[in-house]
């Protein structure tokens, strides 16, 4: 005999699982309308993969696994889809949900499907394979996708395999219906996960108020090496966490996993499904679910299609709304109640209690706690509940985690042993819920603090960018302006003279005042002038077009000529003052008092004709001049020697009047090609 | 040593009570030294505690300044989008009473989602150079888009907009932010069935 462990705390509930083990397990038949939401699974909800109006075939895909930890949904029965739309789907907010609404044919037609013969020939992983796409996710608790939990990690070993058939909560007896009625395909399934699993040992763990269940069990296991463990009926018992402590006698550290202790558990309706998927090749789309209550007439097991609506059963079981208070969906300790009966039966389904007020009476107002200390006997992860009542009412957050918050399994052992009726378990749900909520927020809020930042950073970049390239112009402005200063002989002579005079003229004007006023007022009226024009241009064209805008654009004229005449009088008024300090240049027209602005002026006079003359005329000009040039020098050679002067003057005159000669013949050719050129 | 120590209790006590300050006070030098911290860490603990939705609606230019000013003394009670929790929180953290949401500044609201409607768009750009967090998506006369994971739900870009085609839509409950609320006391509004107490009508 297998030595069996105790946990800490737990309590005895009245059992109330007679009344619907009276009866072998019924089938539930084929309702008009099948809901299948997509989501009746831990994980990522499944993608519908069917249109409405199709028609699909019992146990086709109908949904696939929208991520790793996510599974694919099956018709459950020969059908129409009629919609993809929300639909009330059980769960405690009450909210809608996706779901895809097939209508019956009643025939329930199979797709063909066959089951591997010879599992024990193929790989693990190709059997997990198979338990994903049967769309098998845990039947007990909060439906986990089986294959995700059977997957192991790398190197990791598992010593015990642990089949969860322990039942623990009142009035549900839908495993031990399975148990009853189908230990051989328990056994089956049993058999599966070990070759999947590889342990060491494999166990089924049943509570010793299950007999007839046992006793099946272990005849069918015959000597298969499967062991059927009893132990004493406890609420918990059921718990992972506390399964494993009561078989194994270790514990799973906080925060853990039972992997991370060698163990892996599974759920007694889930091997089931395992055995049906590998050995039938069919996938999930049915369960039985335990229909109970004081308030339904034939209270028991029912194999209920997945997706048949919670009305669809209530009847079935000769439900009477008026003696019942709540319907409860799960079990009086963990179940939630309904608000819709339209809801569907989902994978989690395990049952529907239907009872009256006196058999569940509606909790009376919570007392003030009186630290009497049962909630902590009670609590089967050794928590201190009534610590946490405080810190929960306080919304310290921070303390509830360090008190182990995240190890409660909301098992409501606490609430039902508080003599206060304080609904223990319900402030720890809410406040798991805040404190995720809140990771979560502080993660948002997270990312966005790094957008901001990142925004912060990318403006500065922005207006440094643009500082440096202000700066850069600058520079290279500053650097012509020197190389126009110190290097002006290399350069164009006249812009070098230009420059020369400029600063010349700036360094008077410094004397005189300010340039910078004539040249404001000068581009004022520059300024003034074309907008003139422009006005008066478009003031034609409203004429021209008869627009009703010719007053208002009149008027606009009248201002801007009138601007321009203030700009005028304003310019020349300056000048007349400045004019009087005698030392400006003003304007083209004015005489040039200046010297050098007068040369520069007539060289930028000649090369701006030079510019538009022709290379032929431009020649011929350039001949002329030598010419002229030559003459000038011939008369000043022929006075120089009739005047006796020096030989070396007499030689330079000689010499620059044969390069005078060469010059000409020069041009002379030049314009001879040109003259060629054009003629031909 | 020992000679002097029994001649001269007195003032033996007092030398080793003045070696020991002394070298206490180098060693607390040295770490003051050693481990010194950068910058202004209380400034970014409460930063890490705002909720960085850089709406401005506390008086500063986005959160990080409010939570300089909060290390500097302003009252914790003036970020709407952070709520009572954030108070909670800050007021956790610098040990003082947490204090009721300084209305001023705005209420407590349902967390939104700024929604451009695309075909009234213009392409103006304005909002994407009100957005602190670099949420919307969109080029001149192009039409524009918020990123809804990115949005904070700050405002901002509403206002800049020409044509008034920015809602902000508030993010209603769904079956994944649905969590259970904590029961009222005194009320029996709990739907968990875990008070089973009356064993005798159980049948
Ligand atoms: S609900 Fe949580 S705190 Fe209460 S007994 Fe169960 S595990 Fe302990
Ligand atoms: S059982 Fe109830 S009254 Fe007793 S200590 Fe726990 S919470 Fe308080
Ligand atoms: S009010 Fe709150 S969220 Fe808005 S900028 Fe200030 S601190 Fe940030
Ligand atoms: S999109 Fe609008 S509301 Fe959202 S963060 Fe940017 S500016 Fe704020």
């Amino acid at each position: 005999m297998r030595k069996i462990f105790d946990f800490h705390g737990g309590i005895h509930p009245p059992e109330n699982k007679r009344q619907s083990l009276g009866e072998p397990i019924r089938d539930a038949g084929i309702p008009g309308q099948l809901v299948i939401p997509l989501s009746q699974h831990i994980g990522a909800p499944s993608a519908p993969i069917v249109a409405v109006g199709e028609r699909v075939l019992k146990g086709q895909v109908i949904a696939e696994a929208g991520g790793f930890v996510s599974v694919p949904q099956h018709a459950p029965s020969s059908g129409t889809v009629i919609a993809i739309e929300e639909r009330p789907i059980p769960h405690p907010s009450g909210f809608r949900a996706p779901c895809v609404v097939i209508e019956c044919d009643g025939r329930d037609e199979w797709l063909p499907h066959t089951g591997i013969d010879n599992y024990p020939g193929v790989s693990p992983s190709e059997l997990l394979e198979h338990i994903r796409e049967a769309g098998i996710a845990g039947m007990g608790g909060a439906g986990f996708p089986a294959a995700v939990k059977l997957r192991q990690k790398p190197g990791a070993t598992v010593d015990t395999l642990i089949i969860n058939g322990t039942e623990c909560e009142p009035y549900i007896t839908a495993d031990d219906a399975l148990m009853r009625e189908r230990a051989a395909d328990i056994i089956a399934g049993a058999e599966i996960l070990r070759h999947i699993v590889g342990p060491a040992e494999t166990l089924i763990g049943v509570e010793d108020n299950k007999p007839e269940g046992i006793a099946a069990l272990r005849a069918a296991a015959g000597d298969s090496g499967i062991e059927v463990v009893e132990f004493p009926t406890k609420y918990p018992s059921g718990g992972e966490k506390q399964l494993i402590e009561i078989l194994t006698g270790k514990q799973v550290p906080s925060g853990g996993l039972p992997a991370d202790i060698g163990v892996v558990c599974q759920n007694l309706g889930t091997t089931v499904a395992v055995r049906d998927a590998i050995l039938d090749g069919r996938p999930l789309i049915s369960r039985i679910t335990t229909i109970t209550g004081e308030a339904v007439a034939h209270p028991g097991n029912y194999e209920v299609l997945l997706g048949t609506p919670i009305s669809h059963l209530l009847e079935l079981a000769g439900y009477d709304a008026t003696r019942n208070n709540r319907l409860v969906m799960g079990g009086p300790m963990m179940g939630f109640t309904l608000t819709d009966t339209a809801a569907p039966v989902v994978k989690t389904t395990n049952c529907l209690l239907a009872p009256t007020e006196a058999e569940l009476p509606t909790p009376p107002p919570a007392q003030a706690c009186i630290r009497c200390g049962l909630c902590a006997e009670a609590c089967p992860a050794s928590l201190l509940p009534q610590q946490l009542f405080w810190f929960a009412r306080g919304k310290e957050y921070e303390k509830l985690e360090e008190h182990n918050l995240f190890d409660c399994i909301e098992c409501g052992a606490c609430s039902w042993a508080c003599p206060s009726q304080i609904p223990l378990v319900q402030y720890y749900r809410a406040s798991k819920a805040e404190i995720l909520q809140q990771r979560r927020d502080h993660d948002k809020s997270e990312q966005s603090r790094l957008r901001f930042e990142a925004r912060q950073e990318r403006l500065a970049r922005e207006a440094e960018e643009k500082e440096a390239k202000r700066a850069a112009r600058k520079k290279a402005a500053e650097l012509k302006a020197r190389q126009a200063a110190t290097g002006a002989e290399n350069e164009d002579p006249i812009q070098a003279a230009i420059e020369r005079a400029k600063a010349k003229k700036a360094a008077q004007q410094q004397a005189a005042g300010s340039e910078s006023e004539v040249d404001k007022l000068e581009q004022a009226v520059v300024t003034a002038s074309k907008r003139l024009q422009t006005a008066t241009a478009k003031l034609e064209q409203a004429r021209a077009e008869g627009s009703d805008l010719v007053d208002a654009l009149q008027t606009g004229v009248d201002k801007t000529r009138a601007k321009l005449e203030k700009a005028e009088q304003a310019l020349a008024d300056h000048r007349a003052a400045q004019g009087n300090g005698g030392a400006l240049s003003t304007g083209a027209e004015a005489a040039p008092v200046d010297a050098a602005q007068a040369a520069i002026e007539k060289a930028r006079a000649a090369r701006a004709a030079d510019a538009d003359l022709s290379p032929r005329d431009k020649a011929r000009k350039q001949l002329e001049s030598l010419q002229q040039r030559l003459a000038k020098s011939e008369k000043r050679l022929a006075d120089s020697r009739n005047a006796g002067e020096e030989d070396k003057i007499v030689e330079a005159l000689e010499a620059s009047v044969e390069r005078l000669r060469d010059k000409i013949a020069a041009t002379e050719t030049e314009l001879a090609t040109h003259a060629a050129a054009e003629n031909h | 040593m020992l000679e002097f120590i029994s001649q001269y209790p007195l003032l033996a006590a007092l030398l080793a009570l003045v070696g020991l300050g002394a070298v206490f006070g180098a060693l607390l030098g040295f770490a003051a030294v050693r481990f010194k911290t950068e910058g202004d860490p209380i400034a970014d603990q409460i930063n890490d505690i705002l909720p960085q939705t850089q709406c401005g609606q506390c008086g500063h230019p986005g959160c990080r300044p409010y939570a300089e000013a909060i290390a500097n003394g302003e009252a914790i009670n003036k970020c709407p989008p952070g709520g009572e929790a954030t108070i909670h929180a800050l007021a956790d953290l610098l040990d003082v009473e947490p204090i009721p949401l300084d209305e001023e500044h705005g209420e407590e609201k349902v967390k939104a989602v700024a929604y451009i409607r695309e075909d009234e768009c213009i392409g103006c750009t304005k909002c994407i150079q009100a957005c602190p967090v670099d949420a919307i998506l969109g080029a001149a006369k192009q039409m524009h888009t918020v990123i809804a994971s990115e949005c904070t739900g700050c405002d901002l870009c509403v206002e800049p907009c020409p044509v008034d085609c920015i809602d902000m839509i508030p993010q209603e409950e769904n079956l994944q932010t649905w969590h259970w609320q904590l029961p009222e006391l005194g009320r029996a509004n709990v739907d968990v069935i875990a008070s089973d107490l009356d064993t005798d009508r159980a049948a």
